[in-house]
């Protein structure tokens, strides 16, 4: 077991492009860290690089007291887990799992005791003699995971591990990754696009874009106070919206007619500073008309969730969606009134899409 | 796999088959049960009579000394441009595979060769190592090797095998490289996690995916050096120094066209065929078992 640090790490492709811009943060040993992004913003070039698959241009990767740069993947003690599982399609299972093993010339008895403890622990002993493709997209991930625990890695690297599978089977393999995560206490590093994946296994929640960090904090805080607009609109479904508004005031913004009250608002702007204000659906809530704090919300249609129901609509002529529950009944098409939390008013810089927040 | 029939009568299928069906009967079963039929006859140098002698013709072929010798050289032929060919040109796909610059100018250039008349190609090696015209002979004997491929049988049958694999080279190249593009990057990435040295992963990982690319190339092989090796051996030695290069193949050209044999040829190439259905048959029973598609 083992922290993984990295500090100032770059990626540089000949002929200049830069995918990876200088990142730092750490991860504690056992901890559960998820790179989160849209494609193309790096992060599965960082998950490479901690893997050795890919050589670090600058900065510097370790793994628990050791600078990794110049090891080759093999001796940084990592196991990675690859999108489309990467099974040896000529091996059984068992063969599968235990290639690993074999090359470092681990005795028979000893591969057989672990491949098996492995196999039990994924529930996948049945299937020890099959090949690959006589198995279910299921099946062939806890396969991948297993030839990953049995080597008894320091470190886990997941690179996208759950897209190739349908939504039902997603939701019951992200279960198991991280109960497994938690009963090995291996550290982990989880690469995904899919922000409900991110929010639900992270214990260090990393969101990128175009190759830098934008924020790095437990799950909870990054969609609590996401510190930039970025973030905002990335993590949270349906996502934030966003508009334009103007400083009224210290801890005060202006959509339009309406005055907003924002808690966490920078006292330290000008009047009439144009500004971004971000709402989630699911924060917005219904008010009476003429409320102090409220706002005109012209729904055009809506949509039915079962759990919750989607209002669409425009607010001040801009496209704005929020969340109700399913026993608030609005009228299909007309004008509510609604209000926000305070405390759920987010605030970003027009130019550079900061968060102007307290400090 | 769709089994049903979509035809319900069997006079469109067999329409459809038919221009296939009429190639396969004029092209080969016309001409393969007429070799069949010749090899039961014996015929006077002048072609005036003809005689049906059940199977004297065979008889004559194994009690012939030139035959068993056409049989080993073949032997001798075969493994080594087999062997060679696949082997180099798979070492070539490797590293054309592996290359980041220049890949693709590498890999026009080895594919050329394959565009070379196989005639064309043995002349070209004749010219090469020709005792007195040739610039690599000249370099050989420069060196103080003796080589006259002209009157030493064995130097006759080095230079075949070297025109024949390098004819050979290009289409096994090619084939071997798509085989390695097809492997999936994160499977070899995979192996390199899974502690597997470059070495290791290749016989482990690469090669045994590669199996059915193998196994379809060693079909093509065998055939080409059986048949189509001709035009090479015609230009460069014409069978000889004295048989030392003549193949089955070149046997049946050189006993019916040069001998006016045509029963003793039309047995040969009885036999050939009989040889190459048999090994094509055991390939596909034997080696295609262990082939993990």
């Amino acid at each position: 077991m083992a922290q993984v640090t990295l500090t100032n790490v770059k990626k540089i492709y000949p002929g200049g492009v830069e995918a990876v811009k200088g990142v730092s943060f750490d991860i504690p040993d056992g901890g559960f860290c998820v790179l989160v992004g849209p494609s193309g913003c790096g992060k599965s070039t960082l998950l490479r690089m901690v893997a050795g698959l890919e050589t670090i241009s600058a900065g510097e990767v370790s793994i628990g007291t050791r600078v990794v740069n110049q090891i080759g993947p093999a001796e940084r003690d990592i196991a990675m887990v690859f999108q489309n599982y990467a099974l040896y399609p000529h091996m059984s299972v068992y063969e599968n799992m235990s290639y690993g093993l074999r090359n470092l010339g681990t005795p028979k008895d000893e591969i057989d005791r672990r491949v098996k403890e492995a196999a039990r622990i994924l529930a996948i002993e049945p299937l020890l003699d099959r090949r690959p493709r006589q198995l279910s997209g299921g099946q062939r991930q806890r396969v991948a995971m297993g030839r990953a625990i049995v080597r008894k890695p320091q470190v886990f690297l997941f690179d996208e591990p759950l897209s190739n599978l349908d939504a039902k089977l997603r939701v019951q393999m992200r279960v198991e990754i991280k109960k497994l995560q938690r009963a090995l206490g291996v550290t982990a590093i989880y690469v995904t696009h899919d922000q409900v994946e991110a929010m639900t296994l992270s214990d260090k929640l990393v969101v990128m874009n175009g190759g830098q960090v934008e924020q790095i904090g437990l799950p909870a805080d990054v969609y609590k106070k996401p510190a930039s607009k970025f973030v905002a609109t990335f993590i949270g479904s349906p996502p934030m919206n966003i508009l334009p508004g103007t400083i009224d005031g210290p801890g005060i913004v202006a959509l339009g007619d309406a005055i907003l009250e924002a808690r966490d608002l920078r006292e330290d702007l000008a009047e009439q500073t144009p500004v971004e204000v971000g709402l989630r659906p699911e924060d917005v809530e219904i008010a009476s008309e003429g409320e102090a704090g409220s706002l005109p919300f012209d729904v055009e249609f809506i949509e039915e969730l079962g759990a919750t129901q989607l209002f669409h609509g425009q607010l001040s002529g801009l496209p704005f969606v929020m969340q109700a529950a399913t026993d608030v009944v609005a009228a299909q098409a007309g004008r509510i009134w609604i209000t926000v939390d305070p405390d759920r008013v987010h605030v970003f810089d027009v130019a550079t899409g900061a968060r102007l927040g307290r400090v | 796999m769709q089994k049903n029939a979509y035809f319900t009568g069997l006079t469109i299928p067999l329409l459809l088959l038919l221009p296939q069906l009429a190639i396969t009967v004029v092209f080969f079963y016309w001409p393969a049960s007429q070799a069949v039929w010749q090899s039961f006859l014996l015929q006077d140098a002048f072609g005036t009579s003809t005689e049906f002698v059940w199977f004297e013709n065979y008889q004559m072929l194994f009690s012939d000394p030139g035959y068993l010798k056409a049989f080993i050289n073949t032997a001798i032929f075969s493994t080594f441009v087999c062997v060679l060919s696949l082997s180099i040109a798979l070492l070539f796909a490797v590293m054309a595979d592996r290359a980041i610059r220049g890949a693709e100018i590498f890999k026009t250039l080895l594919i050329w060769p394959y565009a070379v008349a196989p005639a064309v190609a043995g002349v070209l090696w004749l010219f090469m190592f020709d005792p007195s015209l040739g610039m690599l002979a000249r370099g050989l004997s420069d060196m103080g090797i003796a080589w006259n491929p002209r009157l030493n049988g064995n130097d006759a049958m080095l230079l075949v095998i070297l025109a024949a694999t390098w004819k050979q080279i290009s289409y096994n190249f090619l084939f071997f490289l798509a085989g390695l593009q097809s492997i999936p990057k994160s499977v070899i990435e995979a192996a390199v996690i899974d502690g597997a040295k470059p070495w290791r992963r290749f016989w482990t990982i690469v090669f045994p995916l590669l199996s059915p690319t193998t196994f379809f190339l060693l079909v093509v092989n065998i055939v080409y050096v059986f048949f189509d090796t001709f035009g090479i051996i015609d230009t460069i030695t014409g069978g000889g120094p004295s048989g030392a290069t003549e193949t089955l193949v070149y046997k049946v050209f050189s006993d019916g066209k040069g001998g006016s044999n045509l029963g003793g040829s039309a047995a040969q190439s009885v036999v050939l065929l009989v040889m190459v259905i048999g090994m094509t048959a055991v390939q596909f029973k034997f080696i295609e078992r262990r082939v993990s598609y």
